[in-house]
């Protein structure tokens, strides 16, 4: 196999699609107008952004391209939706979310918590699903929005967010989705979910990074983050980020026609996974195995620690990432995983793969290959491995 | 990622010393895998002196490099000598550490007092006790460690103690306490920064055996990293004569190498106003 290096880290970001690169390359040198302006250079390019509008639409299922406001990221989009729809109900002082968010929403929520709101966290269950009841316990009349990601970003497991729309919208409170990690992944529409608000971010569907996008559902109360001119109907005021804009246009379009090929994503996916749980008896998967994206996959090694994985898969032209503390620079493993429950003689050694569209099965089979060596080193260093019975020791705790 | 060294990077790639050693003089196991570190430090001492040294490590890579660093370290040494290592020389060894990884070091040093109280027939139960009070419950972290961390590294914040043991660093309800002893430190030993230059002057003999210590172990080690090397010529007092070979011989900046890492490294360890010269 001639294999130099696997990215396989894509829930990071991922690379920019090369037909989203040609499209936005223009904008950058003859098509620099200013959307705003009256003369033909800006008209012009106006009507691209308009372009990628009705491209994010379509990739969202948004009946109206005006739900789509351009954000520069995942953060932005996540933060207009929850401080904007709070400045709207001043009166109301409660925010839901759950354990398991992007720290775009948790550490929002944690200084909302300092400014006097309150906020529920709701919990999950050891396959890292969310506990719908406790959530539609928690809300009362005080509730001003509630956030809740629809695929968590470190083990892939799916929310089930229609059944959560459906039982706000009969009690009409604001619903933010964080779609981030879902949109170009799976089949989103906006209005089967029934949410309010729905943010993407760019570089995770293969447009570039620092751009991103926020659904408002035509009538949704909302003030903006900023002010400024009447760009993006004062929503997002601020000159266009034109290539960007319109690379993410292109990458939802892409994506959107991919998606009928994320079943080959996922096969892919489980070769990777059942060949490492085949190859190690010391490994299990993180998050439940069928409410899942296609491309991602979280093991959790036991015994080893795994930022000491990730070094060595490194070393091999491999790169994934780790919910391991040590990778993070906390000194306690990921919060999602901590809220899953999952013991720490697996957590420390968590490793996630997230794949994409560019993955091939060569590169599957070369991290498969690479493993057994990696993992074996590990297990020697290990005081907490047995290496003559070749099994974990007995750990105390 | 994190910013390591090429000589962390080397020892967490190409660990020394892993493994047991059967029937060990003494065993020190430290951390545990709640922590997400733990090391487990096995010795053979024959007449004082640390015959062999060997380690069992679950942590990252500078948990790994640190191990690795502090079984070199001390093989060979005499107990009394071996004693002396501090964190900061486990950490100077690798050419140093991301801070926030300090911690790493730390736990190699507690391996070693730990097994250097097995080896005195110390059980490692009262080796606890004499370790003091449990102040961070999520990590097993004792006052008398935070006391003596703070002492050895002179730290002046709780996130420097966080970094170096821990302490801290997940619910955080242990930071009142490590405040206290924080200013406690703070304020009982003033003389903690100044105490190098309260040191009593050195004797001829020791100054030499300290200048030939902090040349092996520490300025070495950093220079072969880039193929160089060093010899120790002559000390004449507070001057000491050294060679540089290897790369280092021809390089254009071996000037700033004596100056700043040379010079600076043996003021630190031996006496804060040695002068280094090149022998040529
Ligand atoms: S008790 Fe120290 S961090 Fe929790």
């Amino acid at each position: 196999m001639n294999i130099k290096s696997v990215y396989f880290d894509n829930n990071a970001t991922t690379m920019v699609d090369p037909a989203v690169l040609e499209a936005m390359l223009p904008f950058f040198s003859e098509r620099y107008g200013n959307p705003s302006s009256m003369h033909d250079f800006g008209g012009a390019v106006a009507a691209d952004v308009e372009k990628a509008r009705r491209q994010v639409a379509d990739l969202l299922g948004a009946e109206n391209d005006y739900e789509i406001v351009f954000t520069s990221g995942g953060t932005e989009s996540d933060n207009y939706a929850i401080m904007g729809t709070l400045a709207f109900f001043r009166e109301k002082r409660h925010v839901i979310t759950t354990r398991v968010e992007h720290p775009a929403v948790l550490n929002l929520c944690k200084r909302l918590e300092r400014e006097g709101y309150r906020i529920t966290y709701v919990p999950v269950d050891g396959e890292g699903m969310l506990d719908v009841e406790f959530l539609k316990k928690a809300v009362d009349d005080d509730t001003a929005v509630v956030s809740v990601m629809y695929a968590n970003n470190e083990t892939g497991v799916i929310f089930p967010v229609e059944e959560i729309g459906a039982f706000l919208n009969e009690r009409g409170v604001p619903f933010h989705i964080d779609g981030v990690q879902a949109a170009g992944k799976i089949p989103i529409d906006v209005k089967k979910i029934g949410c309010d608000m729905f943010g993407i971010s760019g570089h995770k569907l293969h447009a570039p990074k620092g751009i991103g996008a926020l659904f408002v559902k035509r009538g949704t109360r909302i003030r903006p983050l900023l002010y400024g001119g009447h760009q993006e109907r004062g929503r997002r005021p601020g000159t266009e980020n034109v290539p960007a804009i319109v690379g993410l246009g292109k990458a939802a379009e892409l994506a959107l026609r991919y998606l009928p090929q994320e079943a080959e994503l996922a096969r892919l996916r489980d070769r990777l996974e059942k060949g490492i749980l085949e190859k190690f008896g010391n490994v299990s998967v993180n998050g439940s195995r069928t409410h899942r994206v296609p491309n991602t996959t979280n093991v959790g090694f036991e015994f080893i620690e795994g930022e000491a994985i990730l070094l060595y898969l490194n070393e091999k032209g491999i790169a994934a990432s780790s919910g391991s503390a040590c990778s993070s620079g906390s000194l306690e493993p990921s919060h999602v995983l901590r809220a899953m429950g999952v013991p720490f003689t697996a957590a420390h050694g968590s490793i996630r793969f997230s794949l994409s569209r560019f993955s091939t099965q060569d590169e599957v089979d070369y991290v498969l290959s690479a493993l057994p060596e990696i993992i074996n080193r590990l297990l020697e260093i290990s005081p907490f491995w047995d290496n003559k019975e070749k099994k974990g020791k007995p750990i105390t705790v | 990622m994190w910013e390591y060294t090429d000589k962390v990077k080397d020892l967490y790639k190409h660990p020394q010393n892993v493994g047991t050693i059967e029937n060990a003089d003494a065993v020190g196991e430290v951390g545990s895998i709640v922590c997400g570190d733990a090391l487990t430090l096995y010795l053979k001492i024959e007449d004082d002196v640390i015959k062999d040294a060997k380690f069992q490590t679950f942590g990252c890579g500078s948990a790994i490099a640190s191990s690795s660093a502090l079984t070199e370290m001390i093989k060979g040494k005499r107990v009394e000598d071996a004693e002396k290592i501090t964190n900061r020389d486990i950490a100077d060894f690798l050419g140093g550490l991301p801070e926030q990884k300090m911690h790493c070091s730390v736990l190699g040093r507690e391996a070693l007092d730990k097994a250097l109280a097995n080896w005195r027939g110390i059980t490692l139960d009262d080796a606890h006790d004499v370790e003091g009070e449990i102040v961070c419950q999520c990590f097993g972290v004792t006052d008398a460690l935070i006391r003596k961390v703070i002492r050895e590294n002179h730290l002046k914040t709780v996130e420097d103690v966080t970094n170096y043991t821990k302490a801290g660093g997940a619910c955080g309800s242990c930071i009142p306490k490590i405040e206290d002893i924080l200013n406690d430190e703070l304020k009982t030993s003033p003389g903690v920064a100044a105490a190098p230059a309260a040191k009593k002057p050195l004797s001829n003999i020791r100054r030499i055996q300290l200048v030939e210590e902090t040349i092996t172990d520490v300025i070495r080690p950093i220079l072969q990293k880039d193929g160089g090397n060093i010899e120790l010529v002559d000390v004449e007092g507070k001057q000491v004569m050294v060679a540089l070979r290897g790369n280092c011989a021809h390089c254009l900046t071996s000037d700033v190498t004596l100056k700043n890492l040379v010079q600076e490294k043996l003021r630190e360890f031996v006496e804060d106003d040695i002068e280094v010269v090149e022998a040529r």
